[in-house]
């Protein structure tokens, strides 16, 4: 903007648009995105009062929990990967067919025809396994920290089914590709429910939609991918964080 | 008084005049300021108007010595001369000597009261304490906005930017077109069930399949209730540390030893004599 004129006009503009009424609709009082917003205490607590962001953090945060080293941010990070496996996810349908062989020719078209299709993919089978570990390593870090304890027993419940979850995300998942990888990786996890004592063959039954693997099982387990299980594990996530904040926030120093 | 609802004023008027026996529309017209005040009926209302202390205490049920003592220390804090003598002799001197703040002299003809003693009635105490019995302990906080969403939005970059790395260096591995007819040799489970894989070398399919994994998570989720230990400090809780991390460390151990150190018919093998039987590092570890 090497034009004076033409600076102070955008400038002008960029006002305007700021002192709107649509502009101030979106952006509620003490946004930073507002016209004439200050850093003072009374609006750094509007940014989190006034804000959607309300419902993760309260206003007021306890100082050893904004240290790097306290939580590593492994939960923060473990829903961030979800959200990006949900998004990553949805680009992936758009080429996806849980049929036989369709599946498989669609993900060597994703691989080859589309454009990031590769990417995509790769982002998505990476986070996948990056998000099993860091709610693994989430896990531990609460552990080590005692966050456990009273009152927080039953947030560590929701915490283990939000676990296993993960678990059955990514393991369902793993078949949709329809190679000789996810079949024969399939066939060994459920043969292992197979041997749950006295109902063992009904677990299998109703797990693989049948007494061995076939096109159906693609199917079953691509509904639970996509649908079933980011349901489940949605509802759990909002009890998960707000059982945080209803329990003391983040858990006291050691 | 401008901006009070006329209602409210004349439930006030109303009070008071029952309160000192005098007519409501009288009452209301003093507080509106159209007529004069009356002078107050009887002694009730009235600040006290006793000079000295004896009337004073005498009135207010509080021990003679006790106002004597809150006036030599309201004097000595306000930096005037402590009163020694007995204030009833003092009421005329008082009552010139202006108080700091008040700037000129009063009036001879004012009210004499002593120093020290307030002539305010008290109404009515309200008892500290919110409906909610929050105990608050002091704690040294942050704004979350910017300290810690400045920090979250640096992680998810370093996500971001970690995960797009990872997606464009390491390919996903995509196989053959599956076979129900050719097992390969080892066929392994995704790669956070292959502790429980190797387990199954060791013990029972019911066992290692089911039973361990099952009981564990259940293990795992009673921790709260089996622990109740209170305190969060590392040297306080060796026993539940040391239980966890063993746990940790064995299905680590275990998980890594069924990734890496087992082959074709999932016996053992050491990986770099071998090679890797891991599908999805083998992009990269070969």
């Amino acid at each position: 903007m090497a034009n004076g004129n033409g600076g102070r006009r955008l400038g002008a503009l960029v006002d305007h648009v700021r002192e709107s009424q649509v502009w101030n609709s979106i952006f509620r009082p003490g946004s930073p995105f507002r016209a004439g917003y200050s850093d003072s205490p009374r609006n750094r607590s509007y940014v989190i009062m006034n804000n959607v962001l309300y419902h993760l953090h309260p206003v007021k945060v306890k100082r050893h929990g904004v240290r790097l080293s306290y939580t590593l941010c492994l939960g923060g990070i473990s829903f961030f990967l979800f959200i990006v496996l949900t998004i990553t996810g949805i680009f992936l349908m758009f080429y996806y067919r849980p049929t036989s062989p369709q599946a498989y020719l669609d993900l060597q078209a994703l691989s080859t025809d589309v454009a990031f299709g590769n990417l995509v993919r790769n982002m998505h089978r990476w986070g996948a396994h990056l998000m099993v570990l860091s709610v693994f390593l989430h896990m531990a870090r609460v552990f080590y920290h005692g966050a456990y304890k009273p009152p927080r027993e039953f947030n560590w419940v929701v915490g283990v089914v939000l676990l296993l979850l993960t678990l059955l995300l990514s393991f369902t998942g793993y078949l949709l590709p329809w190679d000789q990888l996810a079949l024969w990786a399939v066939t060994v996890g459920s043969t292992m429910a197979s041997y749950t004592p006295v109902f063992g063959s009904q677990v299998s039954f109703v797990l693989i939609g049948g007494v061995q693997i076939t096109p159906d099982t693609l199917l079953r387990w691509y509904v639970l991918h996509v649908l079933f299980l980011p349901f489940v594990i949605t509802i759990f996530l909002a009890v998960h964080f707000w059982r945080v904040r209803k329990d003391g926030g983040i858990s006291g120093p050691l | 008084m401008a901006d009070i609802p006329e209602h409210l004023l004349r439930r006030s008027a109303e009070a008071k005049a029952k309160a000192t026996g005098r007519p409501v529309e009288e009452v209301l017209a003093e507080m509106k300021g159209e007529a004069p005040p009356a002078p107050a009926a009887g002694g009730g209302d009235a600040p006290p108007a006793a000079a000295d202390l004896d009337t004073l205490a005498a009135e207010t049920g509080i021990p003679k010595h006790l106002l004597e003592r809150s006036m030599r220390a309201r004097a000595k804090a306000e930096g005037r001369p402590v009163p020694t003598a007995a204030p009833a002799t003092a009421t005329t001197a008082t009552a010139t000597a202006p108080r700091p703040a008040a700037g000129g002299a009063q009036p001879a003809a004012a009210p004499a009261i002593p120093e020290g003693v307030r002539t305010q009635r008290l109404l009515t105490v309200v008892k500290a304490g919110a409906i909610q019995q929050v105990k608050r302990e002091p704690h040294d906080k942050v704004n979350v906005w910017p300290h810690l969403l400045a920090i979250e939005f640096v992680a998810l970059l370093v996500v971001t930017f970690v995960l797009i790395a990872m997606a464009i260096y390491i390919q996903a591995p995509l196989l053959e077109f599956a076979n129900f007819n050719e097992q390969p040799n080892p066929s392994k489970a995704p790669w956070y069930f292959l502790g429980l894989q190797e387990l199954l070398a060791y013990f029972d399919p019911q066992v290692a399949g089911v039973l361990i994994p099952g009981l564990g998570l259940a293990a795992l989720a009673f921790i709260p209730y089996v622990d109740k230990n209170p305190s969060v400090r590392p040297s306080d809780r060796k026993l539940a540390i040391l239980i966890f991390t063993f746990f940790i460390t064995a299905s680590a151990v275990l998980t890594i030893y069924g990734s890496f150190f087992r082959g074709p018919g999932f016996n053992f093998t050491f990986p770099w004599r071998d090679g890797i039987f891991f599908d999805d590092l083998k992009a990269i570890l070969e």
